[in-house]
């Protein structure tokens, strides 16, 4: 998986860059999944203005309900959830469609044609997922907060000014950088995972249909697991 | 054009290739026979560099296959067409654009003379009027035309054709060897044929190879195949095969 990670980092950088099939992924793992990311990231923040005014209340300090819910859904919430809705729609996809094109010796004829299948397969996804990651977290974040507004200030009496006051004195742009550092390095694992399991399928996992239906699993499976396990780093590193 | 020497594979423990060694004249057409799993499309991904030899060696051109780098691969690779069993089109893309692509990817033709050499080539294989259609959209034998039209469209020295009616109705099957044939007159490719379409497609070869047991077990014009008395040549060959091909 090293060596796999570190060819796509090699083609990433040397061009010729595929734009067509570039713009048709960031379409793909970015616009397709704003539906997506704006529902979770509307009712996150929901839950956290309940859950968070419930806390703060009973120390009487639900004037700060704004920066709780700014630093969870930003240092921490925006970036993992985000990531894991998009391995879930984005991963599984891109591992199932790699993998049908690897038992359908589609790859086969990439390279037969003297063609490097990386630069078509793997490094558009890859600088799709860099640049979307990030935008999708803004929106979760964004959305988020405002939905955290939605229950903390219109629901239960929390103040516009207190609210959103209280988050720009708290929240600071190390915290904002936090999670886009953590959106990007996620964006890599789906990408890495997902490709690396689907461009192997038959090696590392079973042959026809039954073989890209393990790929896929175990792509959105260790993707996911990746992304909690380092996120824990990072928020080791960051903290 | 092509020689293999002394080539060995073994999977897992289990020897594939045992010693294997053919040699294919520049603008010869060569059929690999051999009974079912005996190896004959592990060979031919030896030949293109999809797989790499434990032992012995591939050279084509007079370069050893196994110790090109991967610019050296393709390079040779562009210089060669290879027909896959299931045809292995792009799903995603239309007959047409999979017939443009190699082109699009390898030349710096005009989009116009692309056009023109994409719609000549599906005119040859017999596909104008399905430019359109997806991969899912059309039957087994136009998915084999269509990928011998990706094939072919680069203008290839080297052909290699991995079981090209398998799977094919009769009628289809040898609509498909008279058309390699006919692609063979037109572009003089040397080839490389594995099949188990005996003996249509004696008819259409120069010479004949037959692998058996990791070997090639014998080799020979499709006249000498036919009156072999080899006992394992005539098992597969069968009786009565005599006079039954064209060349």
């Amino acid at each position: 998986m090293g060596l796999f990670l570190v060819r796509t980092l090699f083609y990433t950088f040397i061009p010729p860059l595929k734009f067509a099939r570039f713009l048709k992924q960031i379409r793909f793992i970015g616009f397709q999944s704003t539906i997506v990311i704006l529902l979770t990231g509307g009712f996150s923040g929901m839950v956290l203005g309940f859950q968070g005014f419930y806390s703060l209340s009973r120390f009487g300090s639900d004037a700060f309900l704004g920066p709780m819910v700014g630093l969870a859904l930003i240092k921490e919430l925006g970036p993992v959830i985000t990531a894991l809705m998009v391995t879930g729609r984005a991963g599984s996809a891109i591992a199932a469609e790699i993998g049908i094109m690897r038992i359908s010796e589609q790859i086969d004829a990439l390279e037969l044609m003297g063609l490097n299948p990386y630069r078509y397969l793997v490094v558009p996804n890859f600088l799709a997922a860099i640049i979307c990651l990030p935008l999708l977290t803004a929106i979760f974040d964004v959305v988020g907060i405002f939905g955290g507004f939605l229950i903390g200030g219109k629901l239960l009496g929390v103040g516009a000014g207190t609210y959103f006051g209280e988050m720009a004195n708290y929240v600071e742009m190390r915290d904002i950088m936090e999670g886009v550092y953590k959106s990007l390095s996620f964006g890599i694992i789906i990408v890495w995972v997902s490709c690396f399991k689907g461009y192997y399928t038959g090696i590392f996992t079973g042959f026809g249909a039954e073989g890209v239906s393990s790929a896929t699993t175990q792509a959105v499976v260790l993707s996911s697991v990746l992304i909690l396990v380092w996120d824990y780093f990072m928020t080791s590193l960051l903290f | 054009m092509i020689e293999i020497e002394g080539l060995h594979k073994s999977f897992d423990g289990n020897e594939v290739l045992s010693g294997v060694s053919l040699a294919i004249n520049k603008g010869e057409v060569v059929a690999l026979i051999g009974g079912s799993g005996c190896g004959k499309s592990v060979l031919v991904k030896h030949v293109v560099g999809l797989m790499k030899p434990d032992r012995g060696r591939v050279i084509v051109d007079g370069r050893e296959i196994s110790t090109l780098n991967s610019r050296g691969l393709r390079e040779l690779r562009a210089r060669l067409g290879f027909l896959f069993q299931g045809g292995a089109l792009f799903d995603s893309m239309t007959v047409f654009e999979n017939v443009v692509f190699p082109l699009k990817e390898k030349t710096k033709l005009s989009d116009e003379l692309i056009r023109t050499r994409a719609f000549k080539e599906l005119e040859l294989v017999g596909l104008s009027g399905s430019e359109h259609k997806y991969p899912s959209q059309i039957s087994g034998g136009m998915v084999k035309r269509a990928a011998l039209a990706r094939a072919l469209v680069m203008d290839p020295e080297i052909m290699v054709f991995d079981e090209p009616t398998t799977g094919l109705d009769p009628v289809i099957g040898l609509a498909i060897l008279r058309l390699i044939d006919a692609c063979h007159r037109r572009l003089s490719f040397t080839g490389l044929i594995v099949t188990h379409e005996i003996p249509k497609v004696f008819s259409i070869v120069d010479r004949v190879a037959m692998l058996h047991k990791g070997i090639i077990w014998a080799e020979g014009s499709p006249q000498e195949f036919v009156s072999s008395k080899d006992s394992v040549v005539r098992e597969f060959v069968g009786e009565g095969t005599e006079g039954s091909f064209i060349r």
